[in-house]
């Protein structure tokens, strides 16, 4: 199995990284590029941007942003929000993401995922679901679906997704720790990886998180202080938790 | 000419390639004209997309007929994930397709706990850990890395190929391709 990854999410809006980031020692807080390359050099094994503005001229912005990451980021990334269609997939890959993350959308046209996954491999398809009280939430998590996030989670990986980004809306935000049972019941049910979301607080949530999951995505927990990144990876290596080697050939 | 000639098969993403052999200080352009592809100092076959799709491209534009002559000449080439899987005769993807056949082996569908690979793994017997993301894998009696067990570098001749993503591999993956690019 590969090693689990640590995967911060920038949210991004008209360009801009938005939300809580806490730095004194960035330029700018707010570049994306900048950002991201601080946080690849921090350790992180992925990048994961949200792009929760996703207007038709946002959308436009989103691309040059996502170029300009590629020209610069050496680790995998995902681009998510706004994905649709299949050309605003290919318009992100096209500009260098790694791969889309597919939301709503993906709900409202499940037959999305395969035509995505078609045409650019499984790899390049996230499907991420926001998930509470055994069914999927739409609109950030404030509406509920009829569908059992367990069935969706099936059906996406049936379809071509190539991972699922799982989402406890009840954990999003509290910093409490991940909802590992949530998180252990979706990977139970599929043979795609899955990348657990929502609660980390610390160190120790984020190793609980790893052992049940492929990946863990952190937010504010590295926003508040970007510069504890490589100090995080440390902490969840010494609760027993192997990530990713950082010293490359010499 | 550039010092590197990257392969053009219609399959979008070769920016983060381009980027990371600008890194490692040498130059490179997007091409599937077979004159450049026969002549180039480096050529590297990425890899995003489809078996089926990249081989038809290939086939088309002579870009795979020019990637065989390469190979007879001993011309330096490196094959990135579906890049060094279309090197070898065959691969089960898209229900079968016939490869450059570069290399003696055929490309088969991953059996592992999930698929797809995602994600960084230790490659031995070089030690690191670099970035995988892939669904089938090489079988293949030219082995020089594996990881996981698996069948992840191969080499023959003058043709290189990994099946990691070296150009998303951080500073293990841009010392990988700086040593490959340091023949030019």
């Amino acid at each position: 199995m590969p090693l689990p990854r640590l995967i911060p999410c920038l949210d991004v809006a008209n360009g801009r990284v938005v939300k809580g980031i806490s730095f004194v020692g960035l330029r700018d807080v707010g570049d994306p590029v900048e950002l991201a390359t601080y946080y690849s050099g921090g350790g992180a094994d992925e990048l994961v941007f949200l792009d929760i503005a996703a207007t038709p001229d946002d959308t436009q912005t989103m691309t040059s942003v996502v170029a300009e990451v590629a020209d610069v980021l050496e680790i995998p990334f995902t681009v998510g929000g706004g994905v649709r269609s299949v050309e605003d997939a290919s318009r992100i890959i096209e500009s260098g993401a790694d791969r889309v993350s597919l939301n709503s959308a993906a709900l409202a046209e499940p037959s999305l995922i395969g035509a995505i996954a078609d045409r650019y491999g499984s790899q390049a398809v996230v499907v991420a679901i926001d998930a509470g009280e055994g069914v999927v939430h739409t609109h950030g998590g404030r509406v509920a679906t009829t569908t059992p996030t367990l069935q969706w989670a099936v059906e996406a990986a049936e379809r071509g997704a190539g991972e699922i980004l799982l989402t406890s809306i009840r954990q999003d935000g509290q910093r409490s720790g991940f909802d590992l049972e949530l998180t252990a019941a979706v990977r139970g049910a599929i043979s795609i990886p899955v990348i657990a979301s929502g609660g980390a607080g610390s160190a120790q949530h984020v190793a609980d998180a790893l052992r049940v999951a492929d990946a863990a995505l952190i937010a504010s927990i590295v926003h508040e202080n970007p510069s504890g990144l490589p100090g995080l990876r440390r902490e969840i290596e010494s609760l027993g938790v192997h990530l990713r080697p950082l010293k490359g050939r010499a | 000419m550039s010092d590197v000639v990257i392969v053009d098969y219609g399959a979008g993403n070769t920016r983060s390639v381009r980027a990371a052999i600008t890194h490692v200080g040498k130059s490179s352009e997007v091409s599937a004209d077979p004159a450049a592809i026969i002549e180039a100092p480096y050529v590297v076959l990425p890899g995003v997309g489809s078996a089926r799709s990249a081989m038809e491209h290939l086939n088309e534009t002579g870009a795979a007929e020019a990637l065989r002559q390469r190979y007879r000449d001993e011309g330096p080439t490196l094959g990135i994930c579906l890049g060094m899987q279309l090197a070898l005769e065959s691969s089960e993807e898209d229900g079968g397709v016939k490869c450059l056949g570069l290399l003696e082996g055929k490309v088969v569908r991953l059996e592992a706990e999930r698929v797809p690979r995602l994600g960084w793994a230790i490659v031995d017997p070089w030690g690191d850990a670099y970035y995988f993301a892939h669904s089938y894998v090489a079988e293949a009696p030219d082995v020089v890395a594996t990881s996981d067990g698996l069948t992840v570098a191969l080499r023959r001749g003058s043709f290189l190929g990994v099946q990691f993503h070296p150009e998303k591999s951080a500073d293990a993956g841009l010392n990988f391709l700086g040593q490959c690019l340091s023949l030019v």
